[in-house]
């Protein structure tokens, strides 16, 4: 399997990105670390005329913490992500996910904002982005724009970027003191697409849990803490509308959801309990 | 604009292509559209890579870029254009001695076919490098990126475990 013809340009400013999206007219894509793009080309399910090579624009190389939020540029990598020392302390909850992402030898190129562009129902950093009410920051020559997770991931694959619009970076909450986090992944072998994933976040005001790979896009339901939560876990599965597949029927799906959805919001009630008493100590 | 925009490289038309391959200048031409292990292949004549499903899942391309294990079927020769690339013929000390990991896999029967072993030994290496200390379940999980017809993956477990072993025992005059 070969990629169709396109024509290449390495960018050194995102103002080159910008330039060359604009004047494609869409026939233009932004290649990162090309890790969900390339299959894409290899199997010609993607035939774009021009790839726009952003690895070499320093400005999108970068992960700013101001405190509150973590931003990570479009040229970071996901085991540069996973690789540094702070990422566990400043959001936990990425750095659950991140060896789940497909294997250490795409993990090496892969980018995030890569995973997040190609929107795979089954991909777990678009399920953190959506658990931890992450933001897609967008721009092209007309604006630049944040749109909330929930709203840039509209179906299987697709999202609301337009075609002149690259993802100049993601960024998520910093995490906060009295919040617990947990992450499960489901899926025959470690590095395989996801069955089902799960992301909980648990905080003093509300629960949230989210799952991947069972419907069109991640979603996330806020749940209640006491015995309701088995009978709003069921109302989650069924609203999730699994279908069957080759790798997991429906019926099964939605026994995951009820059963390892609360394992994992029971984790990440744990996982508050014992990050207040560190913070205590 | 910062700078004037960078040459747009024309489909169909080939480019020049320079990197370092396992220590040495290497270069030749690549259509844009041209993946790493068919550049390393036909073009160099680098044939030690090897070619398998060409979308990423079964770890054959495996090569090392900039020093980090990454599949060749999912890099452009063009995206490789200045970068360090190391390839399985790179990793024997002389034509006449292995290294320590692949004399690992010949004493532990950690290839049959072989088809698969140039990129298990990249992303091995790589490991090894790393992670001098790593144990059974990281080796593992490294090789969840490979897939291995002939041997159940078990002799190539214990290749890697006694290689890494070697690797640590200082060596003796």
């Amino acid at each position: 399997m070969k990629p169709a013809r396109f024509a290449y340009q390495r960018a050194a400013t995102t103002e080159h990105v910008l330039e060359a999206l604009h004047r494609s007219g869409g026939e233009a894509r932004v290649i990162a670390g090309g890790q969900s793009l390339v299959p894409m080309l290899n199997m010609r399910l993607a035939r774009p005329a021009l790839l726009v090579d952003i690895m070499h624009v320093a400005a999108l190389s970068h992960v700013d913490d101001d405190g509150a939020r973590l931003t990570i540029g479009a040229g970071v990598r996901q085991r540069d992500l996973e690789m540094r020392h702070d990422t566990a302390a400043r959001q936990p909850l990425l750095a659950m996910a991140l060896p789940w992402l497909g294997h250490v030898q795409t993990r090496s190129r892969g980018t995030v904002c890569g995973s997040i562009a190609h929107a795979d129902p089954s991909a777990e950093l678009p399920l953190v982005l959506t658990a931890l009410r992450g933001e897609v920051h967008l721009r092209s020559r007309r604006r630049a724009r944040r749109l909330p997770a929930e709203a840039f991931f509209t179906g299987m694959m697709v999202t609301a970027r337009a075609e002149d619009e690259l993802i100049e970076a993601v960024s998520v909450p910093a995490v906060r003191p009295g919040t617990g986090y947990a992450f499960r992944e489901i899926s025959r072998r470690h590095g395989d697409f996801a069955i089902a994933a799960f992301a909980a976040v648990a905080d003093e005001k509300e629960l949230r849990l989210a799952i991947g790979g069972v419907a069109e896009t991640p979603k996330a339901r806020v749940l209640p803490t006491d015995q309701g939560l088995d009978d709003a876990l069921d109302t989650f599965a069924w609203n999730l509308e699994a279908r069957d597949d080759l790798h997991a029927s429906a019926r099964y799906r939605r026994e995951l959801v009820r059963r390892i959805g609360r394992e994992v919001v029971l984790a990440a009630i744990r996982d508050r309990e014992a990050r207040a008493l560190k913070e205590a100590t | 604009m910062s700078r004037q925009a960078p040459a747009v490289l024309d489909a169909g038309q080939r480019h020049p292509v320079r990197f370092t391959l396992n220590g040495r200048k290497a270069g030749g031409e690549a259509e844009p559209r041209m993946l790493l292990h068919d550049f390393l292949r036909h073009v160099l004549g680098a044939t030690g890579t090897h070619v398998g499903c060409e979308h990423g899942i079964c770890g054959a391309c495996t090569v090392q870029i900039d020093g980090a294990p990454a599949r060749a079927c999912l890099t452009l020769a063009v995206q490789a254009d200045g970068a360090e690339i190391r390839t399985v013929e790179g990793l024997a000390l002389a034509p006449d001695r292995l290294s320590a990991l692949q004399e690992a896999f010949r004493a532990h029967h950690g290839l049959q076919c072989g088809f698969c072993t140039p990129g298990i030994l990249m992303s091995l290496d790589a490991l090894l490098r790393e992670r001098p200390d790593c144990g059974e379940a990281e080796i593992r999980e490294t090789l969840s990126g490979h897939l291995c017809r002939c041997t159940g993956y078990t002799p190539i477990v214990k290749a890697a475990l006694a290689a890494a072993e070697a690797l640590r025992v200082p060596h003796h005059a």
